[in-house]
């Protein structure tokens, strides 16, 4: 059926137009409100939340108590790198059968903890409840505690059944779970500099990038959380003098309790894109108040960014004029990339998110040009429908949003944990600009159904300004 | 940096680095070799023309299907889902059903709606039958229909899902035969390539006969670029096809466990319409294909056509050209259980021995249904059922097998012990094309070979000090 409009008529589901802002348009914008039932959201839940906020950490096992499902989805999917231990890249599950949902988990549960632990000898140990968990009512605190005793280790609950609240309380709860571990270990022997890098999820090992950064300008890193992260260094991470949080929606909740539990002040930071990435190395610099590590970070700054920029430069020129959409997990990482797009030419014609809060959106409106559409908890067809009407020539986005972008012949970066690519700090900023230009100026965008009717059209229009 | 420990695979290796000693966990599923229900039911939704597939339960079932299938098909797959909070948890999901369908409906305009459970919704008793009939009642029974399946994740796995699908959309939709039409012929097929899919259609053409493949989504998980957005994408068998399957001269049903179901949806129509039953492996192989040219020519009364005859005998004489490099070699083959079985048989016709043949499902007679394709006895051969990727493994460190045969999830494995893996079944996510692969019939066969004996001879130049161009 063709209609003449290649969207089909999509229109914006009533439970949530007020998800959908315009810039400029004077109307409200609500966000951080449950997906509407049969929206085809692109959010998972809230156990999918939680592991994906715990389950880099390294030296811990990692257990999915509940049927197979939920484990198996998520085995070794994502890109957190780990410098040591490779354990969380397995997956383990209770893998729940009928009799078990009938009389309980618990001694499955228990049984698989004491096995695994005996096996491959984890620091700690965190079990996921599963919504059928959430039902059967299971006892996960009281295995975990029985367990705990018995092997010598931490074995810590991470209440996450799925339908319990979005992807947030699932962040909320790993924030939780990761917790009860910090304060236990000594904190001796952290010189005067130290921070901890939380958010960071060591995506094709951004996190040593950064790392890097830290420690050339004099600045120790604790820990970082919960990329390539350690049990041990969650234990004493409450011996550092700041919290830089960039994932701000995971860990936002942990970083509050190492606020109001122990006095450490958190500043929220991004590391994609040159001026982010500066202007975090300068908002920890200046926190010590150390002029030496002051001159420090702007010598790093100055040398990183010049021994990018001119390479940034010649991509800049192909790619400027371009239109881009953007949908990702997190709302800062918008309003970080909108900037790292400007920087090589770009226009964001379209950003959304799948759990932004009230704070990153204003934020994000504030940046965005005038007539950018603003998305929150998004679907497929929207998406289609606004990459189609406003023309777009890339979209940033994970896995689910590809599929959208590549059958309507638009480019596409992915820039989520599922990547193997890495893309913060200055050189991620290259990486980023060569990602993103092997898509956009790919020639084989000239043979896709709207490119030619685009032409068509063009042709048409050429055709009429003759005849006049 | 633990040295070389990072090429290993991850299930070998406590978290300092030591190799793991003692006796291997048990309770716990380690690295799983199967997928959960739903996912089967989705992929029958994503064949049935303009339907959607809607998940009753929490919105993550829903998101991880999706992802999982996208980044195998790399297509377009809209799952919806009722979305659950605690409180629907708790008193029941019926107006989140009711509100997410009409919002499916207001969204897609789907010419039917493939409705599948979840642990969740299973567990907490929600009486699907008569949310449905509420629905349809509450809307004059304007709606499209409804077609439902359980798929409680804790039973079965994708591949039960898959095929429970298939029978309650038949169940649901089939009518008693009104005419029968010796052209037509119905195909249930195992989960196959959209590839293999379009063969079997193909085939059936050659032969004369119009099929109707239930379920095919080749068109619409495998498709081409859009010029205007396909809120469901085209493709698919429509309900008035499904309808008229009992007119089929005869159905062919693959995969020997729904050979050995007495409610299989093949049964289902041969009870209903007298639409006779043929069922079959999943045609890998020369025998296994056999038996499915026998079924096309007893079906449409036609001897074996020359092209066909030709196709068979190219695949004899690649067997022939090639046995060496793969004689006496030793494979591990593990996936959905009809498609091992598959594998088995090829593999006992071309030389290797399947010596270890895995899937995670659990079923009664496994090892008598792999003892019941392969030659020369099961007495090296490890028939493991319930099996995850943890237990693969170590079983294959102990037989050294020269290739691995199944899905993407082998890759550690297969780098651990350096041999090649051929990438067949669902997922295929760290390559290209799985849904274009060719692996049924005599093409299939051939196709199928090629690609095993370049993964044995890639893997012999690569090993070899001197680099040999001329094999």
């Amino acid at each position: 059926m063709n209609t003449g409009d290649p969207t089909g008529g999509i229109q914006v589901l009533s439970d949530r137009s007020d998800q959908v802002w315009t810039k400029g348009s004077g109307k409200a914008f609500v966000c951080d409100k449950k997906s509407a039932a049969g929206s085809v959201t692109q959010r998972a839940c809230a156990f999918c939340g939680s592991r994906v906020v715990l389950y880099p950490i390294a030296d811990a096992l990692h257990i999915v108590h509940g049927p197979i499902g939920c484990a198996v989805y998520n085995w070794d999917i994502r890109g957190a790198l780990s410098s040591g231990p490779q354990l969380h890249r397995n997956s383990f599950s209770t893998d729940l059968a009928e009799k078990e949902v009938v009389f309980g988990g618990e001694k499955k549960l228990k049984a698989s903890l004491i096995e695994l632990i005996d096996y491959y000898k984890p620091k700690a140990a965190f079990v996921y409840s599963t919504c059928i968990v959430g039902v059967i009512g299971d006892d996960v605190e009281a295995i975990c505690k029985v367990v705990t005793k018995e092997t010598g280790i931490d074995v810590i609950p991470v209440d996450s059944p799925g339908f319990k609240g979005t992807k947030r309380s699932g962040y909320q709860a790993a924030c939780e779970a990761a917790y009860r571990l910090v304060g236990t270990g000594s904190t001796e022997n952290l010189g005067k500099y130290t921070i901890n890098l939380m958010g960071e999820f060591n995506i094709a090992g951004e996190a040593w990038m950064i790392r890097r950064y830290f420690e050339q300008i004099g600045i120790e890193v604790v820990a970082t959380i919960t990329g390539d992260g350690r049990v041990d260094d969650l234990r004493r991470c409450h011996g550092a003098k700041l919290n830089l949080v960039q994932c701000s929606g995971s860990m936002t909740h942990l970083a509050k309790l190492l606020k109001d539990e122990h006095g450490i002040p958190m500043q929220r930071v991004s590391f994609f894109g040159f001026e982010d990435t500066a202007r975090a190395i300068y908002a920890a610099a200046e926190f010590f108040g150390d002029p030496e590590i002051m001159r420090k970070a702007q010598e790093l700054v100055r040398s990183e960014i010049a021994k990018f920029a001119p390479q940034i430069r010649d991509y800049k020129k192909k790619l400027k004029g371009k239109k881009a959409a953007l949908y990702v997990g997190g709302a800062f990482k918008a309003f970080s990339l909108v900037l790292a797009l400007r920087a090589l030419g770009m226009k964001t014609v379209l950003a959304g998110t799948q759990t932004g809060s009230a704070e990153d959106y204003e934020q994000l409106k504030e940046i965005c040009d005038e007539g950018t559409v603003i998305v929150d908890d998004s679907n497929p067809l929207e998406l289609a429908k606004f990459v189609i009407e406003k023309d777009v020539d890339l979209f940033i986005g994970g896995v689910k949003e590809r599929p959208v972008a590549y059958k309507l012949g638009v480019a596409f970066c992915d820039h989520n944990h599922e990547r193997k690519i890495p893309l913060a700090g200055f050189e991620g900023m290259l990486s980023f600009a060569e990602e993103v230009a092997a898509s956009v100026l790919s020639p084989v965008w000239k043979f896709v159904p709207r490119r030619e009717a685009l032409a068509v059209a063009a042709f048409e229009e050429a055709r009429k300004g003759e005849g006049k | 940096m633990i040295s070389g420990m990072e090429h290993k695979n991850p299930d070998l290796f406590t978290v300092s680095g030591v190799r793991v000693q003692g006796a291997p966990p048990e309770a716990a599923t380690r690295n799983a070799c199967k997928l959960c229900s739903p996912l089967g039911a989705a992929m029958v939704f994503n064949g049935i023309r303009g339907c959607l597939p809607f998940l009753h339960g929490s919105q993550g079932c829903a998101t991880y299907i999706r992802r999982y299938m996208i980044s195998h098909f790399r297509e377009p797959v809209d799952i919806a889902s009722s979305s659950f909070t605690e409180d629907d948890a708790i008193f029941g999901g019926a107006r989140n059903f009711e509100n997410g369908v009409e919002n499916v409906i207001a969204q897609y305009s789907p010419e039917c709606v493939g409705v599948a459970t979840t642990c969740l919704s299973e567990t907490i008793g929600e009486n699907m039958i008569g949310m449905i009939k509420d629905f349809q009642k509450n809307h004059a029974d304007k709606g499209p229909p409804l077609i439902h399946v359980s798929t409680p994740a804790y039973t079965g796995t994708h591949s039960d899902g898959y095929y429970a699908a298939i029978r309650e959309v038949v169940a649901a939709f089939a009518e008693p035969c009104k005419e029968r039409d010796v052209t037509r012929v119905n195909i249930l097929p195992a989960m196959m390539s959209c590839e293999d899919l379009r063969h079997l259609r193909e085939l059936c053409t050659i032969y004369g006969l119009e099929a109707t493949v239930l379920p095919d989504y080749s068109t619409r998980l495998e498709g081409s670029s859009w010029g205007e957005y396909n809120r469901i994408p085209p493709g698919g068998t429509s309900i008035d096809e499904i309808k008229s399957m009992g007119d089929a001269a005869a159905t062919i049903e693959f995969g020997h466990l729904v050979a050995n179901r007495i409610d299989s949806a093949g049964m289902l129509l041969e009870k209903r319409s007298g639409s006779r039953r043929h069922a079959l492996g999943w045609p890998i192989g020369i025998k296994l294909s056999d038996q499915l040219f026998t079924s096309l020519a007893i079906v449409s009364g036609k001897r074996m056509p020359e092209s066909i005859a030709f196709d068979r005998g190219r695949v004899v004489d690649a067997y022939v050209d090639a046995h060496k490099y793969v004689s006496g070699k030793k494979a591990v083959v593990y996936g959905e259980p009809d498609l091992v079985i598959g594998l088995a048989s090829f593999l006992s016709e071309i030389g290797i021995r399947p010596v270890v043949c895995a899937t995670g499902s659990k079923g009664k007679g496994w090892k008598d249904l792999i003892a019941s394709e392969i030659e020369g006895g099961m007495e090296d051969v490890l028939a493991l059922s319930g099996a995850d990727h943890a237990k693969i493994a170590e079983a294959a460190r102990e037989v050294k097998p020269d290739l691995l045969l199944g899905s993407s999830k082998g890759y550690p494995l297969a780098r651990e012990l350096n041999v090649p893996l051929v990438r067949i079944g669902f997922p295929i996510h760290d390559r290209f094309g799985g849904q274009r692969q060719l692996s049924v019939g005599y093409r299939g066969t051939l196709a199928l070979f090629d690609r095993l004996v370049n993964a044995v001879m890639e893997s012999k130049q690569e090993d070899s000090k001197t680099g040999y161009s001329y094999l």
